[in-house]
């Protein structure tokens, strides 16, 4: 074996790690799943979207149209009464009510725009969640085309603009009880769009960094045996957690203004200026809704750095520390790549207990969810992520009076789990049954 | 009452015990030592006396205080050395000094602790020099001095000189003799037998986590009947 082929299988050796490969391996895994939430986006298009028509009018023109939603739609209601076609709808996970009204063939006959009354069912503000709405806008078209059809084949107007554009909507949303007129669900989400990307980012990346200036921070004092200098100190083990969690969660906060300035004016910049303004509708946060968002960013930061500062408490050293951050990077990033593209509300329980489980998933949703007035699940989250925060520190400075914090084991004996943390439970266990 | 009173001390590792049972004590202003192999168990015995470690079982008193009792009591009177430790960084070695000197006393006793510390690093215009420019030796120096300018009723030093050339050696020998003559109880390990005959009033011999033989250095020559302590450690060893 030549030497240029020995220094290659050592660099090999050396770099293809299990660190190395894992994190590759679940982005790989995390994108291929994406790739089949998108097939299936592609299925959802091709499928008739699911609407219910009422049909005031009866005219000549209003039957063309409802000739179109029959081709192109899976009628599932088809009356007069609003309110019992929205049921019906909410019901059948249906997206949109349209009505035509009264005077719509007689408007157009006489050079004025038919005008459909539509109700969209708005299911979720993410990006995704507007894809089966996007068909049924997409029929809209279709009933348009017929009509100018209708008009030019039997000569019934020479008004171009008219037969070029014959009619006109009036939208109303419904999403979680709120009913904005004048917008539509697409409009929403695609307005939103930056806002749902820029969030998740944001957290994530906090997340990621403050964690690992605490799992690298352990593993250099560990290394330096700084660590042992300071805990013979006459300093309590708890002074020394929360300082070095308050240390880094400070830095961590002031990390997330400078992206989040940074982010937003990236995706301003990207998606151009919307002339269209939330606040219009009702969708706007007040300085208590951005205060809550704070809140429940810095709970959740404190709950990375509590749960890094466990996983530092298992490194020997500073490199050994690098490889520790994968875990709370995994737990950062699968609630971010599902509140990029969809409303947990969405997700099916069981993925979206899942998700709501994961204490980072609930800082990246708070804006949206305060948008649009669920305070329950913020104010739920806030609790939820501030209590096992609160469990983690708890567990650190428990861990911080143990043998553990130097030696970066439990104890190797009695045929222990490899995996620390079941090692120590073990210990735990023993210990309790003495 | 004696600074260090080690009675029957026990550390375990699940089933590997570590240290088996010890017994010893050390006068006030006395120097002692603890020797013996690789693995023999001597840094365990230093860190629970210095609180980093859990006691499996015995008793411990230094300064008259429980150690499993009272933890916090006992790193008010200590102050602990470990091997090869280091200092953070990105400080200069003042700020160092600085930043430990705080948590034993404020204002201008602060500033008296940071002048000694000074006095005893002798590192003259680099104590303003960040710490990781420093050579082996100055930063032993350093943390010499940090461990020694409170003034500690007992100094835990392990492996005190290890890896340094015999100037900084010596010096830093120096200090730990002048400051035990001025009351300082020092408990220490090495692996250097001559620095042990020259600072130690007393020695231990540990082997496989228990204590094989004790005494002065001229009790041990006699008792084994060897010219020096290494000889007295080699004989011990392969007994």
């Amino acid at each position: 074996m030549s030497s240029l082929s020995k220094i290659i299988r050592k660099e090999v050796k050396e770099l293809l790690t299990p660190a190395t490969l894992i994190p590759i391996i679940i982005i790989a895994v995390l994108f291929g799943s994406l790739g089949g939430v998108f097939g299936g986006v592609e299925e959802q298009l091709e499928e008739p979207p699911m609407i219910a028509v009422i049909n005031q009018d009866g005219g000549s023109l209003s039957l063309v149209a409802m000739a179109v939603f029959n081709a192109t739609s899976d009628i599932v209601y088809n009356g007069t009464d609003v309110q019992e076609a929205l049921n019906v709808l909410d019901e059948k996970g249906g997206v949109s009510l349209f009505v035509i009204p009264a005077n719509f063939t007689s408007n157009i006959e006489n050079d004025t725009q038919g005008t459909i009354e539509i109700f969209w069912i708005m299911k979720g503000a993410g990006i995704m969640d507007s894809v089966p709405g996007a068909a049924a806008d997409a029929n809209l078209m279709y009933v348009d085309q017929a009509i100018s059809a209708t008009l030019i084949n039997h000569n019934m107007s020479d008004n171009a603009s008219l037969i070029l554009d014959p009619t006109q909507y009036y939208e109303t949303t419904l999403f979680k009880g709120k009913e904005m007129t004048g917008i539509s669900p697409i409009t929403i989400s695609s307005v939103m769009s930056s806002q749902s990307f820029v969030m998740p980012l944001i957290v994530m990346m906090v997340i990621i960094y403050a964690g690992s200036i605490v799992i690298s921070s352990m593993g250099s004092e560990k290394e330096n045996k700084t660590l042992e200098t300071l805990l013979t100190m006459p300093v309590s083990r708890t002074s020394i957690v929360f300082g070095k969690l308050i240390g880094a969660a400070l830095v961590g906060l002031l990390m997330a203004v400078i992206y989040m300035f940074g982010m937003s004016y990236y995706f301003d910049s990207l998606m151009g200026s919307s002339s269209i303004d939330l606040a219009e509708f009702g969708l706007t946060l007040s300085i208590v809704d951005y205060i809550l968002v704070g809140m429940s960013l810095f709970a959740s930061l404190v709950f990375a750095l509590a749960l890094c500062m466990i996983l530092g408490i298992f490194t020997k050293n500073y490199k050994a520390a690098q490889t520790m951050t994968m875990p709370v990077t995994f737990l950062a990033m699968i609630p971010m790549f599902v509140t990029m593209f969809t409303d947990v509300d969405t997700l099916p329980m069981v993925a979206k207990v899942l998700v709501l489980a994961i204490p980072f998933s609930h800082p990246m949703i708070a804006m949206r969810s305060l948008m649009f007035d669920d305070y329950s699940l913020v104010l739920g989250g806030i609790a939820y992520t501030a209590a096992v925060a609160l469990l983690a520190m708890f567990v650190a400075v428990t861990l911080f009076k143990k043998d553990i914090l130097l030696t970066g084991k439990v104890s190797n004996s009695d045929k222990k789990s490899k995996i620390p943390l079941v090692a120590l439970l073990q210990t735990i266990s023993r210990k309790r049954k003495k | 009452m004696y600074a260090v009173e080690v009675k029957d001390l026990v550390k375990r590792y699940g089933t590997f015990q570590a240290v088996k049972g010890i017994s010893f004590h050390v006068k006030e202003g006395e120097v002692y030592g603890l020797i013996g192999p690789n693995g023999a168990g001597k840094t365990t015995t230093l860190r629970i006396l210095a609180t980093l470690l859990e006691v499996t079982s015995g008793t411990i008193q230094i300064q008259g205080i429980d150690l499993r009792a009272k933890p916090e009591e006992v790193r008010r009177v200590i102050s602990y050395l470990p091997e090869d430790a280091g200092a953070y960084k990105h400080l200069r070695g003042r700020e160092y000094l600085k930043f430990i000197a705080q948590f034993f006393a404020e204002g201008d006793e602060a500033e008296a602790l940071v002048a000694r510390g000074m006095e005893i690093a002798n590192l003259g215009e680099r104590i303003d020099d960040k710490v990781d420019t420093y050579s082996k030796g100055m930063a032993r120096r350093l943390l010499v001095a940090r461990a020694l300018m409170i003034k500690p009723k007992l100094a835990i030093l392990d492996e005190l000189t290890s890896g340094l050339d015999v100037l900084n050696a010596q010096e830093i020998r120096k200090t730990v003799k002048s400051f035990a003559a001025q009351g300082t109880t020092m408990l220490l390990s090495s692996h250097n037998m001559l620095e042990v005959e020259l600072l130690c009033d007393r020695i231990a011999l540990i082997n496989d986590g228990m204590i094989v033989a004790e005494g002065t250095p001229a009790e041990l020559k006699q008792r084994y009947d060897a010219q020096n302590i290494e000889e007295v450690f080699v004989k011990v060893v392969r007994k």
